[in-house]
C-alpha cells in the first residue's frame, strides 16, 4: 500500500482552508544556548502520513518531545485543531487527542498485555475514576478488538515483559490505538525488528491511519517510501526539505547531507 | 528581634557569628563533599556517612589520648597526623563497605539508602561496644586554643581559622582531583556512560571503589575537625546526615561550588539565628527554608538544563 | 523480581478480576484467626498490649506497600504521620485528664502539667479544637493528610521523586521532631504527652480496656487492609504499578501522574495516621521518639521484610521484626542493634521481596505441585500456613 491509494487532492493540501490538524510554528528550543529545534514550521494535513527523517542528531524526537509537551519549546507555536499546546500539560494534550509512541518500547513489563491495554483504554483517568472503573463489557471487546489487530490477542494474559522486541512495539502502538487519537506519532516503530515484523508491522499502520494523521520518524527509507504522503527532512534542528518522497530524494541539499560526508 | 541592636552591633553579630559558624560550616563542606561525590558522581545514598565521620572522630580521640600519654612531646602536632589516618581509616572501611555491599546495588537507590542505614546501626553498636556509650573529648594542643582579636568587638578563634584553612586544601585538592586528574577524569567518565567507561578500557568498579573510599575518607576528615565543636559518641554522626542531604541536594547534586555555597549559606543562617532564638528554633527555621526552597525549585541552586 | 499483580496463576480469565484470590481469602482468614482468636487466647493481659502496641505499626507498613511497594515512593517520614495521629488523640486525652479538679495545684488549673511548668497561662489555640471528641476523630485523620497532601502536592508537581523525595520527607522528620521537642510549652517537649487517663469517661488504664482497645486495633486494621486492597485490585492500583515502571508512558496515556502519587501518599499517611492514634489509646502516651528518622526508617525494614509488594507480608513483618526486637533486647541487648543491622543488609541484598517472595517464590511452586500430585489421585485439602499475598 502506499500514497497512492489516497486521493492526491490530499496530499497538495488546500490553500483557500488552512485547516491544517497541527500547524508548528517557528518552533525553537535551546538547552544552554544549544538549539537543538531551530525555527521549525510545518504543516499537517488531516488523514496525512507525514514522516520526518534526518541524520542523528537532527532534533526528530525533540520536535516529537515539543509537540507532546515533554519538552517545553522556549519559542514558537504548535496548533492543533488551532489550540495551542505549548501550554498544556502533557495529559492535556493526550486528552485533546494526541497520541505518542517512544523510540524504545514503552510498555508496562509487570502488567499482562490485558492491563497494559487497559490503562490506555480513555476512561476513568482521575484518581476517583480509576478507582471506580468498571472492567465492563465494552473495555473487555475493545481491548480484544485492538489486541486482534495488533497480533497479540494470544498473548493478553501474558506479562509484557516476556513478549518479542517486535510484539512489545505492536503492544504500545495498540496502547495508542485504544485511546483513539486523531493525531499518532510514532517514533521508529519499525527500529530493531525482522523483516517478517516490519511487513507486518507496515500493514498495521496502514489499516489504523483510517480517520487520523499519523507523524512518523523513520530511518528506513523502503518503509519510509511505503507509507509516507509527505517527507520532512530535519537537519540541524532545521528544515532542509520538505514534499513528496520523490522530490526529497532529488533534492540536492538532502543528497548532501546523506551522503556528502 | 533585631530591634534592641544598633547598626555596629548587629554587624559585629553578624562577623563574630560568622566566624562562631567557621568550624561548623567546615564540617557540613567536608561532610557535604565526600556525600557529593558518592551521591552526585554515583548516585548512592549513603546513610552511614555519619558513622564514617564519627570513626576519623574516634580515630582522633585515639590519637589525642596516645599522643598525651606516650609522646607528648609531639601532642602540640599530633592534629595533622590525625587527620591523616583518619581520612585513611574511613577511606578503608569505606572501600571494603563497597565491595561487600554497595556494588551488588547500584542498579537499586533506593536499596542502597536502606543498605547503608542499616550499615549505620551496625557501626553505632560497634562505636557503643568499643568506645562505650559515654561521649568522648579531644584534648587540643596549647597552639589552636584562643582566638585573635580583629577589632574590640570582633574576636576570631584559632581552631576555626585552623580547620578552616584545612577544608580550603581539601577542597582544592578534590576539585584538582576531579577536573584535573586521570583519576578524576575516568570518575567523570565512567558516571558519565559506565558501559562506554569500559569499552574504552576504564576498570570502572576499581574506578567505583576507590570514588566511594574518597568519599568516605573526606568524611572522616570532617569526623576530626568535628571532634573541636563537639564530643563524640556512637550516635553523633546520625544527627549530622540529614543536614548533609540536605546541603548536597540544596547545592544541586554533582555541582562542587553548590555545595560550598549551600554549606555556607546553611551554616552561616543557623549559627546567626542561634544568636537571636534558641538552638532548636534556629535550626528548625533553616531546615525549613531549605525544605521550603527545595520544594520550589527541586533541581537545587546550581544544575544545567540538559536535554533528555 | 517476582510479578506483583497478576501471579502466574494463567488459569484465571480475562473475565474475572475478583475482590480477592482464594489464596488471598486463606491469607486474609489466617490473619484474622491469628490476630483476634490466637493471639487473644494464648497471651497475657501484658503481652497482649505489646502486640497491640506492633500492630500499630503495621498500619504504617500497611501504608508503604502502597506507597513505596506499589507506586515506587519511599518516605522516611512516616514516622510524621503516625506521630501526628498519635500527638492528635493524645492531646484529646490529656485535655481531659486536664480537668480543672485534676489540675487545681497548678497555678493555672485546667490546661496540661507541662504548660503550666512552662509559665503558659492559657490553652493555646491549636490545642482548643481537641475538646471535643468527635472534632478530634475528624481531625485524628485530617490533619496527616492534609500535611501529606502538602508535601507531595508540591513535590509531585514539580516531578520530585526517588531519592529526592526520600531525602525531602527524612528532613520533614526531623524538623518536625526538633520542633516538638524544642516547644516544650506547648507539645510536652522530649517527654511528649504522658499520663493520659480516660477517653471521654472511660478509663483507658485498665486490662479490660486494653483489651477491647486491642480487638477494635486488629478490626480497624483488617479494615484498612481491605481498603487497601480495594485500591491494588482497582485501576488505579494498576496505574501505580505502571508509574513506577514508566512514568512518561502513564503520562502520555492522560493521566496527570501527579494526582496518583498525592494519592497513595496519603493513603498511606490516613494509615499511619489510625495506627498512631491507636498507639495513644494503647500505650498511654505519645512522644517525639515516635515521630523522628529513626521510628520512620524502622517501619519501612518492616514493609521491606514482610515484602513491599505484599499487603498481608507487612502485617507479619511487622509482628516478626518486633517480636525479635523484644525478645532479643531481653535477652542481648547489646546485639539488637547488630541484627537490626544485619537484617537491613540481608533483605535487601537477598531477599528484596521479603517474605512474601519467599513464599512466592520458593514455598507457593512447590506446594501447588504437591497439591496437583495428590489431586491426581484424591481431592486434598488446600495447605495454609506460610504469610501469602
Amino acid at each position: 500500500m502506499n500514497a497512492a491509494l489516497l486521493p492526491s487532492s490530499i496530499i497538495g493540501a488546500n490553500p483557500d482552508a488552512p485547516e491544517y490538524l497541527l500547524a508548528v510554528d517557528a518552533l525553537t528550543v535551546s538547552f544552554d544556548g544549544f538549539k537543538a529545534v531551530n525555527d521549525v514550521s510545518f504543516y499537517v494535513d488531516p488523514n496525512e502520513i507525514r514522516v520526518i527523517i534526518g541524520p542523528n542528531g537532527a532534533g526528530k524526537t525533540t520536535v516529537l518531545d515539543l509537540i507532546c509537551g515533554r519538552t517545553r519549546a522556549s519559542a514558537g507555536s504548535i496548533k492543533y485543531k488551532g489550540q495551542e499546546l505549548t501550554k498544556l500539560t502533557e495529559s492535556a494534550i493526550v486528552q485533546a487527542g494526541v497520541g505518542r509512541k517512544f523510540q524504545t518500547p514503552s510498555i508496562y513489563d509487570d502488567l499482562t498485555v490485558f492491563e497494559n491495554l487497559e490503562i490506555s483504554f480513555p476512561r476513568g483517568r482521575s484518581v476517583f475514576g480509576a478507582l471506580t472503573f468498571k472492567r465492563d463489557a465494552q473495555v473487555r471487546d475493545r481491548i480484544h478488538e485492538i489486541a486482534e489487530t495488533i497480533f497479540l490477542k494470544d498473548q493478553l494474559l501474558e506479562r509484557a515483559e516476556f513478549l518479542s522486541h517486535g510484539q512489545k512495539q505492536w503492544l504500545e502502538i495498540g496502547m495508542l490505538l485504544i485511546q483513539d487519537p486523531e493525531l499518532l506519532m510514532l517514533d521508529e516503530p519499525v527500529a530493531g525488528m525482522s523483516v517478517g515484523e516490519r511487513i507486518k508491522t507496515a500493514e498495521l499502520l496502514n489499516q489504523i491511519i483510517v480517520g487520523r494523521s499519523v507523524l512518523v520518524i523513520e530511518h528506513d527509507m523502503k518503509f519510509v517510501e511505503d507509507i509516507a504522503h509527505r517527507v520532512t527532512v530535519l537537519h540541524q534542528g532545521k528544515v532542509l526539505s520538505e514534499g513528496s518522497m520523490e522530490r526529497v530524494k532529488n533534492d540536492p541539499k538532502v543528497i548532501e547531507v546523506y551522503l556528502g560526508h | 528581634m533585631f530591634g534592641e541592636y544598633s547598626l555596629g552591633d548587629l554587624s559585629s553579630i553578624f562577623v563574630m557569628q560568622g566566624f562562631a559558624g567557621l568550624i561548623l560550616f567546615s564540617v557540613y563542606v567536608l561532610m557535604a563533599l565526600g556525600l557529593a561525590i558518592i551521591f552526585g558522581q554515583m548516585g548512592v545514598i549513603n546513610m552511614a556517612h555519619g558513622e564514617f565521620m564519627i570513626l576519623g572522630a574516634y580515630v582522633t580521640y585515639l590519637c589525642s589520648t596516645f599522643f598525651q600519654n606516650h609522646l607528648p612531646a609531639l601532642f602540640p602536632i599530633y592534629f595533622f597526623l590525625a587527620m591523616i589516618l583518619a581520612f585513611m581509616a574511613s577511606g578503608a572501611l569505606g572501600m571494603l563497605v563497597e565491595w561487600a555491599l554497595i556494588r551488588h546495588l547500584y542498579k537499586r537507590p533506593l536499596d542502597t539508602l536502606l543498605a547503608t542505614w542499616g550499615l549505620s546501626l551496625m557501626l553505632q553498636q560497634a562505636y557503643r561496644s568499643i568506645f562505650g556509650a559515654r561521649e568522648v573529648g579531644v584534648e587540643l594542643p596549647s597552639w589552636l586554643i584562643g582566638s585573635v582579636q580583629v577589632t574590640d568587638s570582633i574576636e576570631i578563634p584559632i581552631n576555626g581559622l585552623f580547620v578552616m584553612a584545612v577544608t580550603v586544601l581539601i577542597t582544592v585538592g578534590v576539585a584538582v582531583l576531579i577536573f584535573r586528574s586521570r583519576f578524576g577524569q575516568q570518575v567523570r567518565a565512567v558516571m558519565a556512560n559506565r558501559p562506554m567507561a569500559g569499552a574504552v578500557g576504564i576498570d570502572s568498579e576499581k574506578v567505583d571503589r576507590y570514588t566511594f573510599g574518597l568519599g568516605c575518607g573526606i568524611a572522616g576528615v570532617a569526623g576530626s575537625a568535628f571532634t573541636m565543636i563537639g564530643s563524640t559518641g556512637p550516635t553523633s554522626g546520625q544527627l549530622y546526615i540529614v543536614d548533609t542531604f540536605l546541603i548536597v541536594v540544596f547545592g544541586g547534586a554533582a555541582s562542587l561550588l553548590g555545595t560550598i555555597a549551600s554549606a555556607f549559606s546553611i551554616s552561616q543562617t543557623q549559627s546567626t539565628l542561634e544568636f537571636f532564638l534558641s538552638g532548636s528554633m534556629a535550626k528548625v527555621l533553616t531546615l525549613l527554608a531549605v525544605v521550603g526552597i527545595l520544594m520550589l525549585r527541586p533541581q537545587g541552586l546550581f544544575t544545567l538544563k540538559v536535554r533528555r | 523480581m517476582t510479578n506483583p499483580i497478576q501471579s502466574l496463576t494463567k488459569s484465571v480469565t480475562v473475565n474475572d478480576n475478583p475482590f480477592m484470590k482464594p489464596i488471598e481469602w486463606l491469607s486474609l482468614a489466617l490473619l484474622v484467626v491469628v490476630i483476634l482468636v490466637v493471639l487473644p487466647a494464648t497471651l497475657d493481659a501484658f503481652r497482649l498490649n505489646l502486640v497491640g502496641k506492633y500492630l500499630t505499626y503495621a498500619f504504617v507498613a500497611l501504608g508503604l506497600v502502597i506507597c513505596w511497594g506499589y507506586a515506587g515512593i519511599l518516605s522516611l517520614g512516616q514516622g510524621c504521620f503516625f506521630g501526628l495521629g498519635g500527638y492528635c488523640m493524645a492531646m484529646y486525652l490529656k485535655l481531659e485528664a486536664s480537668s480543672i479538679e485534676n489540675t487545681k495545684i497548678q497555678s493555672t488549673p485546667g490546661i496540661p502539667d507541662f504548660m503550666d511548668w512552662n509559665q503558659i497561662t492559657s490553652l493555646p489555640w491549636f490545642w482548643k479544637p481537641f475538646q471535643s471528641l468527635p472534632l478530634t476523630l475528624i481531625l485524628v485523620i485530617a490533619v496527616p493528610v492534609l500535611f501529606a497532601f502538602v508535601i507531595s502536592f508540591a513535590m509531585f508537581k514539580r516531578r520530585v521523586g526517588g531519592t529526592y523525595f526520600a531525602i525531602i520527607t527524612q528532613a520533614i522528620a526531623a524538623i518536625l521532631t526538633i520542633l516538638i521537642v524544642g516547644q516544650q510549652g506547648y507539645t510536652g517537649g522530649i517527654n511528649g504527652i504522658t499520663d493520659l487517663r480516660t477517653l471521654h469517661g472511660w478509663d483507658i488504664r485498665t486490662d479490660s480496656a486494653h483489651n477491647i482497645l486491642y480487638f477494635v486495633n486488629g478490626g480497624l486494621l483488617i479494615g484498612c487492609i481491605l481498603i487497601a486492597q480495594f485500591v491494588k485490585k482497582s485501576k488505579l492500583g494498576r496505574i501505580l504499578v505502571a508509574m513506577r515502571d514508566k512514568e512518561d508512558r502513564v503520562r502520555f496515556s492522560g493521566y496527570s501522574v501527579a494526582g496518583f502519587k498525592v494519592f497513595a501518599f496519603c493513603l498511606a499517611a490516613a494509615f499511619a495516621a489510625i495506627g498512631g492514634a491507636m498507639f495513644t489509646l494503647q500505650v498511654g502516651f505519645m512522644s517525639p521518639s515516635f515521630v523522628g528518622i529513626v521510628p520512620s526508617i524502622d517501619m519501612v525494614i518492616y514493609a521491606a521484610v514482610g515484602g513491599r509488594m505484599s499487603l498481608f507480608g507487612a502485617i507479619w513483618g511487622t509482628l516478626l521484626v518486633n517480636w525479635a526486637k523484644t525478645s532479643f533486647s531481653e535477652s542481648f541487648p547489646d546485639l539488637w542493634l547488630f541484627g537490626l543491622g544485619a537484617l537491613f543488609i540481608l533483605v535487601v541484598l537477598a531477599f528484596p521481596n521479603g517474605l512474601a517472595g519467599i513464599w512466592r517464590e520458593h514455598l507457593e511452586p512447590r506446594l501447588t505441585r504437591r497439591v496437583k500430585a495428590l489431586r491426581a489421585p484424591a481431592p486434598a485439602i488446600i495447605p495454609q500456613s506460610a504469610p501469602a499475598e
